[in-house]
């Protein structure tokens, strides 16, 4: 993307009043998006985004600008603003030689979306909207949307690192409104990975096209979601984020350093059930959140978090890391050249367990069972968090039984992982969500088997 | 700049082909951000940023490109491509381009001048100040996360093939703290923020005495029982709820058989004491804007009035499909194709402050924090369930604080559960201004 001759002269110039450490993001990204909605092509939509961070870090200030502009003059001007806000005031430091490091991609893409048809991805759509449409007449609404991005990453930084990635996601949804006499009620599903077009060869639009109109149709005939505490039934994949949630926002770095996590200070400390093992991985091939190097230039991790209930480690970016005297563990994510990298997740899931699934429900005399999460929302400092179920049956007498209309759960994160009493054998990925931290939103995975917690309260209207 | 702004729009519309119609979005915005930790400069960023979005329309058929940059040659692309992805679209007798409709823009003024000219150690040391004043402000503050000082000034001109002409300048700068206490066994958090055109109109006290107190009344908080109740909505939690309702309200929802209040026009939704407006020429209001996502003049808008629903939010294409007029309510960023929406919503306020309101409920639970609303609430349905903290009300009293509980109800309920609304507008940096309601009936799930 640039000469690493360039590169080194804007890392010169970065550190040139007396930084200790300077970087340079640079970030080509492409993308596409179609729409379609109330039985039209609505839109396609086409996007360029191309640009550079760069960031000077003295003591523990961090001084960072961004250039649309990629020339030498450009770079250099934004070098010198990112030194000057550091405030540094010093004879220059040393940059080391750049190596190039290549990170083997965990996702290989075949077909390149730009080298697709645009009418080929048009028609998935209309595919998918004719299908749900003829799941029945209460279907009453449709929209379905391609999206595709390419986005080619070079980092590089005067601890001599030099990295690049070319990074390509598809995503799939469709979202279905279904109309009753209760009134409306709506459905979706989505899909997405790393990879390119050949996507769809594995996946069939029309089956999520059914999935999500049956969604809806299922809740017009919900009743109200009780409310109070009981014992939850989380299913298979659709549950990740329960987890993304209850505990993987408390073990990033720059929130534990803030003490501002219930988990700081808990490494070594039993803090789960001995029956969850949690784990983020960037390296999971073309899961939603895997990546060949994270947006520091650092290789994609398997990291264990938690191991048979015991706090293992937190998840670290490079700043907070060197701080530390240790390797990030390649958590350090942005969501474009505009803005400094945290501490984010990448793909974060419970290890399976041994239990039939159907024991666990059998085993369950009532409470409910939620088949598919919404998103969520914690806080990191007092472990509260809240997710949104958008399908869920009662159960009764160790059975599923009818279906149950929206609702939040809310729990406590260290309390809920301590409540967790059973876990299926049917590990399952759930579906590709975006990650937001401080206003940046992040691809990430997460996944989970079938669980039980014994208590969770549940947010709905029946008395 | 909004003479740049516009050249570089002009310029590309004046590529427009016969039959063809273009508009042309170019934006320019300059911001500072200050992130200070333990009277630190933790981070300071200094960031410029471009951009342009083309959206063409031809045969009713509608395509849109957009690029993070103003340079000749990305120009040329992104119309290329909006044409070629216009290509693809269905023929849609009612999407169009907005045409001058004769309304006169209100004129606002939103740029103080003093803003570009604020130094940056004065706003260095206005976070600096905010943090430090946290801390001492109470011994159960144990530390604040982060204490933000930002500001941007954001320039926008638009064109169009069909004589829309229009440039807008605004600046805005804000500080925001989130706060942590403790009481040595439990931990809470809280936030104070203060908003301003001016880092002169900023009040430091209070961001700072908002953080403390959010953080430090909630500690000890426990979950309560469950049961329907009467609650109380703070401002800022009042403001969430309606920027919700206004986007059922939608020109769009209702076009796409997806607003829970299709065919309501006229009915009592609401109290006969409520009346919810959408206004982008109250120069007070955080998003206070002359013209609306398509060039557009904004103007004020009543979408319940005295309790009757009176009108939905409509943009060109909404407008031109139900054959209504464009309410001046095309909501967008440059990157992406107008949508109908609200601007500045705002209650009209009452009578009653909030520690009045408390009295007259006398029993009831005050909201102070919701969460989980991205996921809890489905606009098409109006189901609704969230997380809340806030303080129990006892005999007319702020009494214990509670935490990790629930409130649901609908969308539709709700308004018409309405009882109070308070005399206490608040401006927030968010589309909608906040008021204290209080609404009956609210299922709470506790333990």
């Amino acid at each position: 993307m640039l000469e690493q001759d360039l590169i080194e002269r804007v890392l010169n110039e970065a550190l040139k009043s007396g930084g200790e450490f300077a970087e340079v993001f640079v970030e080509d990204k492409r993308s596409s998006s179609a729409l379609f909605d109330d039985a039209k092509v609505e839109e396609l939509t086409s996007g360029r985004d191309r640009g550079a961070g760069i960031r000077v870090v003295v003591g523990e200030t961090t001084g960072f600008a961004h250039t649309a502009d990629l020339s030498e003059q450009g770079l250099m001007i934004a070098a010198r603003a990112a030194a000057s806000a550091t405030r540094a005031n010093g004879s220059s430091s040393q940059v080391n030689d750049l190596e190039q490091v290549v990170s083997p991609s965990p996702n290989k893409v075949e077909t390149f979306p730009e080298l697709v048809a645009k009418e080929t991805k048009v028609n998935l759509l209309i595919q998918a909207d004719e299908v749900a449409r003829s799941q029945g007449a209460a279907i009453t609404q449709v929209s379905a949307r391609y999206g595709d991005s390419r986005r080619k990453i070079l980092v590089a930084n005067s601890d001599g690192v030099f990295a690049s990635d070319d990074q390509v996601r598809t995503l799939f949804s469709i979202s279905c409104v279904a109309t009753g006499d209760t009134g409306m009620q709506t459905g979706r599903e989505s899909i997405g990975r790393p990879i390119g077009f050949e996507l769809f060869d594995d996946v069939d639009v029309e089956e999520l096209a059914e999935r999500a109109a049956h969604r809806a149709l299922t809740k017009l005939n919900a009743r109200p979601a009780p409310s109070g505490t009981m014992p939850v039934v989380i299913g298979s994949g659709g549950g990740g984020v329960l987890f993304h949630e209850a505990c993987g926002h408390g073990l990033e770095a720059d929130l534990v350093n803030k003490q501002a996590s219930v988990f700081a200070g808990k490494v070594g400390e039993t803090v789960a059930s001995e029956l969850v093992t949690l784990i983020d991985d960037g390296t999971m091939s073309h899961e939603w959140g895997a990546f060949a190097i994270d947006d520091e230039g650092r290789p994609a991790q398997r990291n264990v978090l938690i191991e048979n209930g015991v706090l293992v480690d937190y998840m670290w970016d490079g700043l907070r890391s060197r701080n530390e005297g240790r390797l990030s563990s390649g958590n350090g994510r942005r969501q474009s050249y505009h803005v400094l990298p945290m501490v984010r997740m990448t793909n974060t899931y419970i290890a399976n367990g041994e239990t039939d699934p159907q024991d666990i429900i059998e085993d369950t005399s009532t409470g409910v069972y939620v088949a598919q999460l919404g998103g969520g929302q914690v806080n990191t400092a007092t472990g509260d968090f809240v997710f949104g179920m958008t399908e869920a049956y009662l159960i009764e007498d160790g059975e599923i039984t009818e279906p149950i209309r929206e609702g939040n759960l809310i729990g406590n994160g260290p309390e809920v992982l301590n409540q967790i009493d059973a876990l299926g054998n049917d590990f399952d990925m759930g579906s590709p969500g975006t990650c937001g931290k401080d206003g940046q939103g992040v691809p990430v995975g997460d996944g989970t088997p079938t669980l039980r917690v014994t208590s969770l309260t549940v947010g709905g209207t029946a008395g | 700049m909004k003479a740049e702004l516009l050249k570089i729009a002009e310029a590309v519309v004046g590529k427009a082909a016969a039959g063809e119609q273009v508009e042309v979005v170019t934006v320019h915005g300059k911001e500072t951000e200050i992130r200070v930790y333990q009277g630190e400069i933790e981070s300071f960023t200094a960031a410029e940023s471009q951009g342009v979005g083309i959206r063409v329309v031809q045969d009713g058929r509608q395509g849109m490109a957009y690029a993070g940059s103003l340079d000749s040659d990305v120009l040329n692309e992104t119309l290329e491509e909006a044409r070629d992805n216009a290509s693809f679209g269905t023929p849609d007798e009612f999407q169009a381009i907005a045409e001058p409709d004769g309304v006169e823009s209100v004129s606002l003024d939103l740029l103080d001048p003093s803003l570009a000219n604020f130094a940056n150690e004065e706003k260095i040391a206005m976070a600096i100040d905010l943090e430090r004043s946290i801390l001492q402000a109470d011994t159960r503050i144990i530390g604040v996360e982060s204490t933000d000082y930002v500001d941007s000034i954001n320039t926008s001109a638009i064109v169009t093939s069909t004589g829309i002409r229009r440039a807008n300048q605004e600046g805005g700068c804000y500080v925001a703290a989130s706060s942590l206490a403790s009481d040595g066994v439990d931990t809470q958090t809280g936030f104070g923020y203060s908003v301003g055109r001016s880092p002169a109109n900023l009040d430091i006290g209070k961001a700072s005495a908002d953080a403390t107190e959010r953080a430090t009344r909630l500690l000890g908080a426990k979950k309560t029982e469950s049961g329907r109740m009467t609650v109380i909505l703070d401002p800022y939690v009042t403001a969430q709820f309606l920027g919700i309702i206004g986007s059922t309200l939608s020109g769009e929802a209702l076009l796409k058989g997806r607003s829970l209040f299709a065919d309501r026009d006229g009915d009592q939704v609401a109290p006969n004491f409520l009346t919810l407006i959408d206004d982008p020429t109250d120069i007070d209001a955080f998003t206070a804007t002359e013209a609306d996502g398509e060039g557009l003049a904004s103007r004020k808008n009543t979408l319940i009035d005295q309790g009757s629903l009176c009108g939905f939010l409509h943009n060109t294409y909404t407008a031109r499909a139900l054959g209504t007029s464009s309410t001046g309510s095309a909501v967008r960023s440059y990157n992406s194709s107008p949508g109908a929406g609200p601007l500045a919503l705002k209650l009209t306020p009452g009578e009653s402050s909030q520690s009045e309101l408390i009295e007259q409920v006398g029993e009831g639970i005050l909201i102070q924090g919701v969460a989980g609303l991205h996921s809890g609430v489905n606009p098409v349905s109006g189901d609704f369930s969230a997380g809340a903290e806030g303080l129990m009300i006892r005999q007319g009293d702020l009494a214990e604080p509670v935490r990790e509980v629930t409130v649901a109800s609908t969308l539709q309920r709700m308004l018409l559960d309405i009882q109070n609304i308070g005399n206490d507008l608040e401006r927030l940096p968010m589309k909608s201004s906040g008021v204290s309601i209080v609404v009956d009936d609210i299922m709470v799930s506790g333990v």
